[in-house]
């Protein structure tokens, strides 16, 4: 008994003295459940709506007054022609368009009902759902206000479209965010051991007195992996579209290129992650478990990020794969080409010179 | 400056904040010498071999290796050493010629020369049939040559060696000082850092380092005379212990 004992008392002093377990043991639980309870919701905050008002009466003032001040949604753009409604769903901040065709109010007076259309962006069938029910309930709200004064029941009917995936397959939100999330795993992966490894087997030092420079090897290590990276975009592409029915609407050349600079960025990160590890077990750790988390709850894959409490939205900013499924999915479903997708794609070139140059100095620091 | 050396340190420093790793320390070594670098652990031969080599910044002092300064000739410096590490770094799951391949490769040689170098190094050290084998299989003794002749690739005119015995049976232990006294030969600097105090009698001059100041610095038969000593061994413990 007293040797297990023994044994036992060695254990524990393993793990008190690991600082790197401790923190995994107690403080990743705390992080995931913080970020999982305010990221998880399928509840919709402060959703950009676009208002094509045609009649600018009483009814339609009245009822996008109340859609404004109600806490799910807020105006954002005042569109005047309908062929601006390609290009706002392309931009990709407005999720709705709720269009007032003319002499609304006259219509509903004389008629005893009225058509207003709601167009959603059901890129994300989930959020578009639930918007369409929640302004539904508002307008309903709004029609049994009005018919408190009224004997004959007035009836405001809501044509909802539901665009860019009309049958709400999950399977558009389903595989881009499949294919980001993967390949951004297995790329950092990939990469953040190579270094880590180095450091291992003791050739990081031969590499340092070597006339080698920093770059060269940052560079050196990040390259292969692109070929082997851009086979598993490839693969995933293809089931994609013919296993799920992935429509593919948009420029194929600037889906592979937009494809490989988000590799470059997760091989890149991959890199960094190599440079601040010691041993290939830590890296493989940093990189598969605290990045899967961040990267499934904060890209908006399956929760709306703009759903999520301020800090959260802005920790959002910094994962790559946040971008890239913007640009995927516009792209894939909504055919947009570079000119409204160019503010993405710089991010995420600005995001991988910064993961480069930030492992070159890192390993330039080695030599000091 | 003396640039006839192939090493030259003059008042060579490096401090880590308030604590002095390496201190002022000078010596020089001519071509073809095999200069024996000693010292106990934490005496600084690490730190100390580490300026000389190009991966650590110097805090003050001059040194010039291979003709090039240290402080600002780094990259050159790198080029024209060569450096066989502790662990006989050699890329374990790659075979004999493809780590001849890579490191012939990064220092700039040739496909013709590495190819004709490698073969006369599988030839010069007997090893045919485990050319093709992945150099993880190979035993302790083969690595630790295989590792010095690559370190030998580019030849360099200096070469450091850094406890190049470590874990090695005697018998292999002097074949491989055999192998260094041929390169010496040649015409290539030897730098050595070594335990082995037996070790320090093969060289042609020694230094000992205790603290990070050289104590020492003589032939090993001057040394001997000097403190009294019928070995080496004998010499390091009376430093040490001073």
């Amino acid at each position: 008994m007293k040797r297990f004992i023994g044994f036992v008392k060695k254990e524990i002093y393993h793990i008190l003295r690991d600082r790197r377990s401790l923190f995994i043991l107690f403080g990743m639980p705390i992080v995931q459940i913080l970020l999982f309870g305010f990221a998880i919701t399928n509840e919709i905050n402060n959703v950009k709506i676009g208002i094509l008002d045609k009649s600018n009466d009483e009814i339609s003032r009245q009822l996008i007054q109340k859609i404004d001040a109600s806490p799910y949604f807020q105006i954002d753009q005042y569109l005047y022609d309908s062929n601006e409604f390609e290009t706002t769903f392309k931009k990709g901040k407005i999720k709705a368009i709720l269009v007032f065709e003319a002499q609304t109010a006259k219509e509903l007076i004389t008629k005893g009902s009225v058509k207003i259309q709601v167009l959603t962006d059901a890129t994300e069938p989930n959020t578009a759902n639930t918007i369409l029910n929640y302004i539904q309930a508002i307008i309903q709200n709004f029609q049994s206000e009005i018919n408190l004064q009224q004997t004959i029941p007035l009836q405001i009917v809501v044509e909802s479209k539901m665009l860019y995936n009309p049958e709400l397959k999950s399977v558009y939100l389903f595989v881009p965010g499949v294919m980001t999330i993967i390949l951004m795993l297995v790329s950092a992966m990939m990469t953040s051991i190579s270094i880590a490894k180095e450091k291992e087997i003791g050739t990081m030092e031969i590499l340092l007195v070597s006339p080698l420079n920093p770059s060269q090897v940052i560079v050196g290590k990040v390259f292969p992996y692109i070929l082997l990276s851009i086979f598993n975009a490839i693969v995933i592409l293809l089931l994609g579209f013919f296993v799920f029915g992935m429509p593919m609407n948009g420029n194929l050349v600037l889906l592979g290129l937009e494809s490989v600079l988000f590799i470059l960025s997760a091989l890149s990160l991959g890199i960094l992650i190599s440079t601040i590890s010691q041993t290939q077990q830590t890296a493989m750790m940093i990189s598969l478990m605290g990045l899967l988390l961040p990267v499934i709850l904060l890209s908006g894959y399956i929760f709306p990020i703009s759903s999520m409490p301020q800090p959260l939205q802005i920790m959002s900013n910094i994962v790559p794969a946040k971008w890239y499924i913007i640009i995927l999915k516009g792209i894939m479903l909504k055919a947009s080409g570079i000119a409204l997708l160019w503010k993405e794609t710089l991010i995420l070139v600005i995001m991988t010179l910064f993961f480069l140059a930030l492992s070159v100095k890192n390993y330039k620091i080695r030599l000091e | 400056m003396n640039t006839d050396k192939s090493i030259w340190v003059k008042d060579l420093t490096k401090k880590f904040g308030d604590f002095t790793a390496v201190d002022a320390i000078s010596f020089e070594v001519g071509k073809g010498e095999i200069f024996g670098f000693l010292g106990a652990n934490g005496a600084g031969k690490t730190t100390a071999m580490k300026m000389l080599i190009g991966i650590s910044k110097p805090t003050s002092g001059a040194a010039m290796v291979a003709g090039y300064d240290v402080f600002h000739q780094a990259d050159l410096v790198k080029q024209n050493i060569g450096y066989m590490s502790q662990k006989f770094a050699l890329y374990d799951d790659l075979t004999i010629k493809e780590n001849a391949r890579f490191f012939g490769g990064i220092y700039g040689l040739t496909n013709t020369e590495i190819k004709s170098k490698t073969q006369q190094l599988i030839t010069d050290l007997g090893i045919q049939e485990v050319v093709n084998q992945n150099v993880g299989s190979l035993p302790l003794g083969w690595k630790q040559k295989l590792a010095f002749s690559v370190a030998l690739l580019h030849e360099p005119k200096i070469v450091f060696l850094d406890e190049p015995t470590g874990g090695v049976d005697p018998i292999t232990r002097r074949q491989f000082w055999e192998m260094i006294y041929k390169q010496a030969h040649n015409g290539t600097t030897i730098f050595v850092t070594t335990h082995y105090m037996d070790e320090a009698e093969y060289c042609d001059r020694v230094s000992i380092m205790v603290d990070g100041r050289i104590d020492a610095l003589d032939t090993p038969t001057q040394l001997k005379k000097q403190f009294d000593a019928t070995s080496m061994n004998e010499v390091f413990l009376k430093l040490a212990r001073k």
